[in-house]
């Protein structure tokens, strides 16, 4: 039975949890402002009342407006039974799995930025320039975090990998894994669009990405959007807690916990991140992104001068 | 039980005189859709003797005495031919059937029956490729399919550009066919005899003048950079079924012969594998930033021809450097996905070039940045070409995803095997596939977003209509078949085991399967579990959207009343942040206009990507040999009686060397 309740949990987490990451960044960022902030349920009853509202629709737009938002949350649930969660292997785990992770997240993206074009908005075609731009140079970074942990560990699925991440591997890895998690974090802000590439509270800044690449969306279908966006945070931070908090207790119930408890101080952080720092410059973001993909190689370099 | 071989020849020799109806019959039209149902049959025959050939995994050969003194040639059909011979007979029916409607030849009655009869002696020759076992037989098997695909490819040749890419394909196709004589002289001398060596019969290690050779030669037919200079023009500007079958089909001759060549060996250098895996990388990184730059939609899809070739080469260099580490399963999994990769980039990318060519067809315009707004006009071409352009980006849930990934996995395997690497290149191939991952989403969300989204830029775009049944149904055929690779990938696995084990004799026997390495069923489940989550959140969103008020409007033009279709993004635009990225191996062409004044006048902004290895480097180095060899070139003045005379000389020495050497 375990395997059976950890599906089950690992499922439930999935399609619960992500919404309370975004209500702890948004109360962090209240507590720094010295707001009261949003409920830390906020985001569910944002899109729940989202859900029940009506759409509108541009005339100019056509059905991959509306299969942009849809595509883009299957393929990150679909994403999301690849990736371990706790102490547990996720529900499909194979060789060559976090390929297909990376990959599915492509597939959002492809139809993210078409939904956008679709509109045939010049402000909403330059955050699909930006999204496209700026994820590819994140790309490398990853594969050189993927070839790192893959070689650390010996195993080629996203489970095997992160799975048995005891403490004893950052003895043996820690100036490597260092530059990796940094190289992690980077991507983790850039993908989800976060501060300092991109600012989830502004909708009509010309320097933003993924909020202005939504602007169309209404009622159901924004609703889908940002719980997929939501989802995404949750499936890259379970990625970093992964590495950053390499502690397996046994105790299946207190794994779980550990797990829970990780993933709202990663927002915390994000949020205290958000916080004290300001946006970058457009111009600079290419090279913040460049430089992650320079930490993680560096990372690949020290790991393969030392054979495990 | 049929023999493949007997039904690949039929399908070659029907194929053949698919060419001949227009010559003969003056109802034009009618002899059209004769060539049409017997390119059709010939695929038929083609198809059944190709899988009939897989699903044995035997060799079949015919011996022809054809007197000539180069001893006995052979043909032969086995699992790696088989392999090659489905795109072939695949695009080649897709592409007549949809010439039809494309290049009808009541429309272009003096072009017709030259494009149909060229066509067809072009599809016979790729056949005859790979299936020629003999130096001589391939040769001159290779030299007519350059020539036919030369005369198919220039037949709109009122227009200058048009006989320039002719021309540059032509002298390429030389250059390279000049290697590939080299190549055949140094093997005849290996292997002593014209006829292909089986399979590890050689020694490795007097041939590196051998593989260089059949690297340039086989190379430049592929497109690998740097010597696909002639790719991106000649694409552009044939006929776009010729384009497809070009893209799909003539450039992976080169990875044929490539394979082909080094299965010849045992024990072959390590550096083999490393040269193929870099100029892998090399290409496609280069292919996929020249195609963002680009905004003539066929020019764009042959750059990423140049960026496939790389990804397979990327898969064959995995596979030779685990062929001479000892390693069976990075040899497997690399080959598996080169191979599979080669009928991937056969099915999606002629895909895409017939769908491109409707929109030429319907807008009258290559430039991506005069359409817009084409999927209400034309929502199947649109369908079927985002079809393609996710298959040709490497994503899940279509075929060009199972490909990529069995090469990923192999470069992954590569770098976890600590004990024998202790080299960086597998770690640094995977990212850059990444890379050439990610700027490949970039370029075909441009594409497809620009052309087919969004509002019309152009009256033609706007009159835009959708193509005929004809054109259709061929590319509907070619989505299926990106559809049920993507999908059943595992279906696929027994046979691409086979020719890796007709091309490594010695692994057959020590009984490594693809799926102990690659579990092909579990991506399956995973884009068969995309499908059902993809449906089951369309069902809910659908039966939302019916209740609630659904309102129609403008798109929002943040507060501005009066926006036009002309303030949308452009390819240019889009791309724009990429191409100044790498303007340094780019060398984009930008004219920005001086805006002065508190009254501007009108101004235009040009920005254009070159072909910059042809440009900067290898256009000054002919102008420079054309004026070193004027000498030379007095041989060739156009007198007809002097080259006459030159064949007499040529007669004569041969007979009096012959004599001398029977005496001998």
């Amino acid at each position: 039975m375990p395997v059976f309740v950890n599906t089950l949990v690992h499922l439930l987490l999935t399609l619960l949890f992500p919404p309370l990451l975004i209500g702890v960044i948004n109360r962090t960022k209240a507590f720094f402002a010295g707001r009261t902030g949003a409920p830390l349920l906020q985001p569910y009853y944002d899109m729940i009342r989202l859900w029940r509202k009506g759409s509108v629709f541009s005339r100019t737009t056509t059905w991959v407006f509306q299969a942009g938002p849809l595509v883009t949350l299957a393929a990150t649930l679909a994403a999301a039974l690849l990736m371990p969660l706790g102490n547990h292997p996720s529900p499909l785990a194979f060789n060559g799995d976090m390929i297909l992770f990376a990959y599915l997240f492509g597939l959002g993206r492809f139809f993210t930025v078409a939904a956008a074009l679709d509109t045939g908005s010049s402000f909403e075609g330059m955050g699909g320039a930006r999204e496209a731009t700026f994820s590819c140079l994140a790309e490398p970074a990853l594969f050189f975090a993927l070839v790192v942990l893959a070689r650390i560990s010996s195993s080629l699925s996203l489970s095997g990998m992160l799975n048995n991440f005891p403490l004893t591997v950052w003895f043996g890895f820690g100036a490597a894994l260092l530059l990796m998690v940094g190289a992690l974090f980077i991507i983790l802000l850039a993908e989800n669009c976060r501060i300092p590439f991109d600012d989830p509270n502004t909708h009509l800044e010309l320097t933003m990405i993924h909020e202005v690449m939504v602007l169309d969306h209404s009622g159901p279908g924004l609703a889908a959007v940002l719980y997929g966006a939501s989802l995404k945070l949750f499936l890259l931070g379970a990625l970093f807690v992964h590495i950053t908090v390499p502690f397996r207790s046994g105790n299946v119930i207190l794994d779980w916990l550990a797990f829970a408890g990780s993933m709202v101080l990663l927002a915390v952080v994000i949020g205290t991140v958000e916080s004290t720092m300001a946006r970058l410059k457009l111009t600079r973001v290419p090279q913040l992104l460049i430089s992650a993909s320079i930490l993680s190689a560096f990372a690949m370099l020290l790991v393969l001068r030392q054979t495990p | 039980m049929i023999s493949p071989i007997l039904l690949t020849v039929t399908g070659i020799i029907l194929a053949l005189t698919a060419g001949i109806p227009l010559l003969v019959l003056t109802d034009q039209a009618k002899a059209q859709k004769i060539s049409a149902v017997l390119h059709t049959l010939a695929a038929m025959a083609g198809i059944c003797g190709a899988l009939l050939s897989l699903a044995g995994g035997s060799r079949e050969s015919w011996q022809i005495d054809w007197g000539l003194p180069f001893g006995p040639a052979e043909i032969a059909v086995d699992p790696l031919s088989a392999l090659f011979l489905l795109p072939i007979f695949i695009v080649s029916a897709c592409c007549a059937v949809y010439a039809l409607s494309y290049w009808p030849a009541a429309e272009n009655p003096e072009s017709a029956s030259r494009l149909t009869l060229s066509f067809a002696i072009l599809t016979a020759s790729l056949g005859i490729i790979v299936i020629a076992r003999h130096a001589i037989l391939f040769l001159a098997a290779w030299e007519i399919m350059a020539v036919a695909c030369y005369f198919a490819m220039t037949v709109d040749s009122r227009k200058k550009e048009v006989r320039e890419a002719g021309i540059l394909y032509l002298v390429t196709a030389h250059i390279g066919a000049l290697a590939l004589f080299a190549y055949f002289a140094l093997l005849k001398g290996e292997a002593g005899s014209y006829l292909f060596p089986p399979a590890g019969s050689l020694s490795a290690s007097a041939a590196t003048a051998i593989f260089l050779f059949a690297l340039i030669g086989f190379g430049m037919k592929a497109g690998v950079v740097p010597l696909h200079i002639w790719l991106p023009s000649a694409h552009a500007n044939a006929p776009s079924h010729v384009s497809a079958i070009m893209s799909g089909v003539l450039i992976k001759m080169g990875i044929y012969g490539l394979i082909r060549t080094v299965s010849f060996f045992a024990a072959i250098p390590f550096w083999w594998g490393v040269l193929v895996l870099a100029a892998g990388v090399i290409s496609g990184l280069i292919g996929v930033i020249f195609a963002i730059g680009q905004h003539d939609i066929k020019r764009l899809l042959a750059y990423h021809s140049i960026e496939n070739i790389g990804i397979i080469a990327m898969g064959t260099g995995v596979a030779l450097m685990g062929t001479s580490a000892g390693i069976p399963s990075l040899v497997m999994l690399g080959m598996a996905g080169a191979l599979l990769h080669t009928l991937n980039h056969a099915t999606f990318k002629p895909l895409l070039f017939l769908c491109a060519g409707s929109v030429i067809h319907s807008c009258g315009t290559r430039e991506i940045d005069r359409m817009g707004g084409l999927l209400k006009k034309m929502p199947l071409t649109g369908a079927l070409f985002l079809t393609g352009a996710v298959a040709i980006c490497g994503l899940p849930p279509l075929n060009g995803f199972v490909s990529e990934w069995l090469i990923y996995l192999g470069l992954f395997r590569g770098i976890i095997d600590a004990d024998t690497f202790n080299d960086p290149y597998f770690a640094l191939a995977a990212p850059a596939l990444a890379l050439i991952g990610g700027l490949a989403v970039a370029c075909f969300v441009k594409v497809f977003g620009i052309a087919f989204l969004g509002e019309p830029r152009d009256e033609r775009a706007r009159d835009a209509h959708e193509a005929g049944p004809a054109m259709i149904a061929p590319m509907v055929v070619l989505a299926g078949i990106c559809a049920l690779i993507g999908l059943l990938p595992q279906a696929v696995a027994p046979l691409l085991e086979r020719i890796v084990f007709s091309l490594y004799p010695g692994m057959a026997a020590s009984g490594i399967k693809l799926a102990a390495h690659a579990s092909l069923g579990m991506v399956s489940i995973v884009a068969l579990l995309l499908l059902f989550l993809l449906a089951g959140t369309a069902l809910l969103y659908r039966s939302r959207l019916a209740k609630g008020p659904v309102t129609a409007a403008e798109t929002w033009g943040c507060g501005y009343q009066a926006p036009t279709q002309r303030m949308q993004y452009t390819a240019s635009s889009f791309a724009a942040t990429l191409v100044g990225l790498f303007s340094g191996v780019l060398r984009p062409h930008t004219r920005t206009p001086q805006i002065q004044g508190h009254f501007p006048k009108p101004a235009s902004f040009r920005s254009h990507v070159p072909e910059a290895l042809l440009e900067g480097f290898y256009l000054p180095l002919f102008d420079g040999l054309n004026s070193r060899l004027s000498l030379v070139r007095k041989l060739q003045h156009g007198k007809l009686h002097l080259y006459i005379l030159y064949i007499v000389i040529t007669l004569l020495t041969l007979l009096v060397w012959s004599h001398f050497r029977v005496r001998s």
